[in-house]
């Protein structure tokens, strides 16, 4: 149903093909968050994922890092339509976190510090696709984007990436987090614009 | 109750200048659903070769109705928000989806809604947008729960809606480049003393919506919880990066 808009031009011509439709680049690096920035020491860190069981399999800073941390380049899309390209990142692979894990559950929902929570499909985690992240280009994770510690879900729009990660609970169904019940999409592929539903 | 976003054509009704470097737009829009207090839409816009640009804006204005408000500054060198402010037309029209946002929004306490907590709005520049109409909300609810405004803006010349904050109470500027003439005290930033002196305090248990530049909006809502508010009664909206 678009039309075109008078007197408009714009600017973008040569796109970038990472660039998923509706966003645009930018270089800064914008924050999103619905409320005040939780403050968490590394040494108070903990992160733990609950299986249908009600067992808790707990890691703390060192033990998390323990299991192996990996350099990884990638692009990020914010549902505010901006993305970045080419960011550098440090984290765990959940491939690392969840080989100890025994759940029938096929959802996730991760938890945060400050109560913030977003759901995704197990599928969604596993296969190289998540990390449990630490540093952002070459810094430790401030506050604001996250830190100390913050899932990094980067196919899926950045509110799939809990920023303060604190946990996870195995679910046997896809249930709606934080903005997910606010109106955002259930499951968030920028590709697909899954943005609101 | 949530209002369903979808996409419609929105019409230019008015354009007029909001500060020097800010418009204001009012639209018509047929199929719009109304929204509340504090929500947002999306604006895409189509150059003749297919190219499409799409930002998210804040919304001044809320309620029922077809008439929706926006209220845009120009970011020096951006794509949208010059064309926004300088080129776009009474008569022409734009597509919008919305409205979005269910959680940086006031509504109006029910009938029968015991003593509602006082409101507490505190704006970083053009964050002022979606806490005006908050206020105008308010206002045309005829509620009568206390809400306060601190807003901090760089001159006297860059408020946004002006006329419509001096004809309500409760509104406390700062001032950060040039005050008025003999304003009590000189320009500059916001303090934690100068927040704690004009936000309603801890004690009165009020609800806290902060909006404005990610920088703002971070120190200010650290202040808050260092002055004893609970961070679940502080609810954030921030733009640009840090």
């Amino acid at each position: 149903m678009s039309f075109i808009t008078r007197g408009f031009s714009g600017r973008g011509r040569e796109r970038d093909d990472r660039l998923p439709p509706g966003q645009t680049l930018v270089e800064d690096w914008p924050v999103l968050s619905a409320g005040v920035t939780p403050q968490i020491d590394p040494e108070d860190w903990s992160f733990e994922i609950t299986d249908e069981t009600g067992t808790e399999h707990r890691w703390n800073w060192d033990q998390m890092q323990a299991l192996g941390l990996e350099d990884i380049t990638v692009d990020i899309h914010c549902v505010t339509h901006w993305s970045k390209l080419g960011m550098s990142w440090r984290g765990v692979s959940l491939d690392k976190v969840f080989e100890n894990v025994e759940s029938e559950y096929d959802y996730v929902m991760a938890h945060s510090y400050g109560g913030y929570t977003t759901n995704i499909p197990l599928d969604d985690l596993l296969d190289g696709k998540a990390w449990i992240a630490f540093e952002a280009n070459g810094e430790p994770l401030d506050p604001e984007h996250g830190g100390p510690v913050r899932l990094l879900v980067p196919h899926l729009y950045f509110w799939k990436s809990a920023k303060w990660l604190r946990g996870m609970t195995m679910m046997p169904t896809d249930d709606p987090g934080f903005w997910e019940q606010s109106g955002y999409h259930i499951h968030g592929d920028p590709w697909l614009e899954e943005r609101y539903w | 109750m949530r209002r369903p976003a979808s996409w419609h054509v929105a019409t230019v009704t008015e354009v007029a200048a909001e500060t020097p470097t800010a418009r204001r737009i009012v639209l018509d829009v047929p199929t719009w659903p109304g929204n509340d207090a504090g929500s947002h839409l999306d604006i895409r816009l189509t150059a003749p070769d297919g190219y499409q640009a799409q930002r998210s804006y804040s919304i001044a204005s809320a309620g029922e109705g077809t008439r929706v408000v926006l209220a845009v500054d120009e970011v020096p060198g951006g794509e949208v928000s010059p064309f926004l402010v300088h080129e776009l037309s009474v008569g022409d029209q734009v597509e919008l989806h919305g409205p979005l946002g269910a959680f940086f929004v006031w509504r109006a306490p029910e009938q029968g809604d015991t003593m509602p907590a006082p409101v507490q709005l505190i704006a970083g520049g053009s964050g002022v947008v979606p806490l005006y109409a908050m206020l105008s909300a308010h206002a045309a609810a005829g509620d009568a729960t206390e809400f306060r405004l601190l807003y901090s803006v760089r001159t006297p010349a860059d408020v946004f809606f002006r006329q419509e904050l001096d004809a309500l109470m409760g509104v406390d500027y700062i001032y950060t480049r040039q005050t008025p003439e003999g304003w009590p005290s000189p320009a500059g930033r916001i303090t934690r003393e100068a927040l704690a002196a004009a936000a309603l305090p801890a004690e009165r248990s009020p609800r806290i919506f902060v909006c404005g530049p990610t920088p703002f909006v971070e120190t200010v809502a650290n202040w808050l919880v260092e002055l004893g508010h609970p961070t679940t009664s502080i609810r954030t909206e921030r733009f640009g990066g840090s």
